[in-house]
């Protein structure tokens, strides 16, 4: 099955006479999990904003979801998730009042957000915390939270901004089979990362490097072409091949 | 002669119902020179101990020295002698950067000059940037004013609190390089990270969860001290290859790493054999495997 959710066509982002996003192409298929690597200042964050709906790309094509990125940002924005590390649950709410929140911003109904509430809770192990402030909660569980509420509304795409910095490692491998069990209901995952071994979790990677995707294959096929034993090789030898020094 | 003391340190803070106990009684030292790593994830009680250690906030229990000065009586005395960066980038966003650093020469009584050979393979990569503000720069660039600003008075001991948090994996190489410069130049240093691949890049480790020390070692003595066998396992598909090790009950803990699983035998394991539909290599543990093995064992 080839069913392609995000397309991108020579997509470019400038800024003045900076060109943050420098023609990149590349196709993500449904329910993949689409590693999207790249040294800070490459720029992964403005490319992710084009394809979020949040910034107008300068030139190139893309669709996210069936959506065009310049014409149908609104619609592009009701059917995809997203989750960073820095921006993910309101502390000073409970983690009912979370759901409801996220959940209602999606359009969901309030029946159906009640009816999918409870199955969740149970799964993560948070029926007792139902009431508490997810502030009060262990990072590694509002993290897992913070996925589970991205993709609640059951969008297309989920996009996962360096979603596991900072946690434990046994937390950010219960994260990972999370996201291996979105994948299974072909939701496609789009995701960031600073772990490179997280890198040999996706099953395909790209590289960027000063705004062009320099590389994008699975992790062993880029092994292999590089001549390197680990992803975190063939990440250094792309990246030293930077010229920008963005970061 | 130990550069740091913590004995026996206690922190909580007050929450709206009850307390959350940041630090539960730590105990160890740092001795003169080295490059020390508190290596455990957010909220593990990294960030608190750095406060107590650059007197910013008191300890609830317990005592705590850096260069033979006390955290609590000489607290004036310690704050000429430490650079500290804070996770959180703290210096002011509206001066440049060629001013943040003057004014952190001038606040320690030094020039830029004086000590410019400490921090030269920092600066040069920021000078082009000198005349912007500091708030303008991107994550890396602060990170590297941060840095050169936490050295500039020449400090006998570092703090830095996760500088690689957020970084690519060549920036975080490269930082990583430059701490070792700094060491050869005999400054102690303490750094904090929730990667544990760098920890192998220190001389000693502590790893930390929940506000408790699980072991301290050099690298190389918390492999010696993992005590179970492990195995390096790839099998056709591994969602399913991972569920079906961890039904075996020889098998304590299986879990992905990298393109491989781990799979980890108990120490009282009955007689294991290796299913034959699958590669697998028996391997030493890495910091991370020991990190996760003591937090199994702390639960």
């Amino acid at each position: 099955m080839n069913e392609y959710v995000i397309t991108a066509e020579n997509l470019t982002k400038s800024f003045g006479d900076f060109t943050a996003v420098d023609r990149i192409s590349f196709e993500v298929r449904r329910g993949e999990i689409f590693g999207f690597l790249g040294a800070n200042g490459a720029g992964k964050t403005t490319a992710m904003r084009m394809f979020c709906g949040l910034i107008l790309p300068s030139s190139g094509k893309a669709s996210i979801g069936g959506f065009d990125v310049y014409r149908e940002t609104e619609a592009i924005k009701r059917n995809i998730g997203y989750m960073s590390q820095r921006f993910s649950l309101y502390d000073d709410l409970t983690v009912q009042e979370n759901i409801n929140f996220y959940a209602g911003i999606y359009g969901m109904s309030r029946k159906a957000i009640r009816e999918k509430s409870a199955p969740l809770l149970k799964q993560l192990g948070l029926e007792a915390e139902r009431n508490a402030l997810v502030g009060s909660l262990p990072l590694g569980w509002k993290q897992k939270l913070s996925f589970s509420v991205a993709i609640f509304h059951e969008p297309k795409i989920v996009f996962l901004d360096e979603p596991t910095g900072g946690v434990d490692p046994i937390t950010r491998r219960e994260f990972w089979q999370m996201i291996y069990e979105a994948s299974d209901r072909d939701i496609t995952v789009f995701v960031t990362t600073h772990y490179m071994d997280e890198a040999e979790y996706c099953h395909r990677v790209s590289v960027m490097v000063d705004g062009r995707i320099e590389a994008l294959d699975t992790p062993g096929g880029l092994k292999k072409s590089h001549g390197a034993a680990s992803m975190n090789e063939v990440f250094l030898q792309l990246a030293r091949k930077a010229k920008r020094k963005g970061d | 002669m130990q550069a740091i003391r913590i004995i026996d340190i206690e922190k909580s803070y007050p929450l709206k119902k009850g307390k959350t106990e940041a630090l539960k009684g730590l105990r160890f030292d740092v001795e003169e020179g080295e490059l020390f790593g508190l290596i455990g994830p957010d909220g593990a009680g990294k960030s608190t101990l750095f406060r107590i250690l650059t007197t910013l906030i008191l300890a609830d229990k317990g005592e705590a020295s850096v260069n033979g000065l006390d955290v609590v009586k000489d607290f004036m005395k310690i704050r000429r002698q430490v650079g500290y960066m804070p996770g959180k980038f703290s210096l002011y966003t509206d001066l440049t950067v060629e001013e943040n650093l003057n004014f952190f020469a001038t606040i320690f009584n030094t020039t830029v000059k004086e000590n410019y050979h400490l921090i030269r393979n920092i600066y040069e990569q920021i000078e082009p940037f000198k005349h912007f503000r500091a708030g303008k720069l991107s994550g890396g660039m602060k990170q590297k004013l941060a840095l050169s600003c936490a050295l500039i008075h020449r400090p006998k001991t570092l703090f830095l609190d996760e500088p690689t948090t957020g970084v690519d994996a060549l920036s975080r190489k490269e930082f990583w390089e430059l701490l070792r410069s700094l060491r050869a130049e005999g400054i102690t240093i303490m750094v904090s990270t929730p990667y544990m691949d760098e920890a192998s890049l220190c001389d000693r480790v502590a790893l930390i969860q929940s506000g408790k020390v699980m072991q301290i070692d050099t690298p190389e003595g918390l492999r010696n001290t993992y005590g179970k066998r492990l195995f390096a396992v790839k099998g056709p598909d591994m969602l399913h290859t991972l569920q079906r090790f961890r039904k075996m009950p020889a098998v304590e803990q299986a879990y992905p790493f990298g393109e491989v699983l781990h799979v980890v035998l108990r120490k009282d394991a009955p007689p294991f054999r290796m299913p034959e539909d699958v590669e697998a290599s028996e391997i030493a543990p890495d910091i991370e495997d020991c990190f996760i093995s003591l937090m199994h064992e702390h639960e």
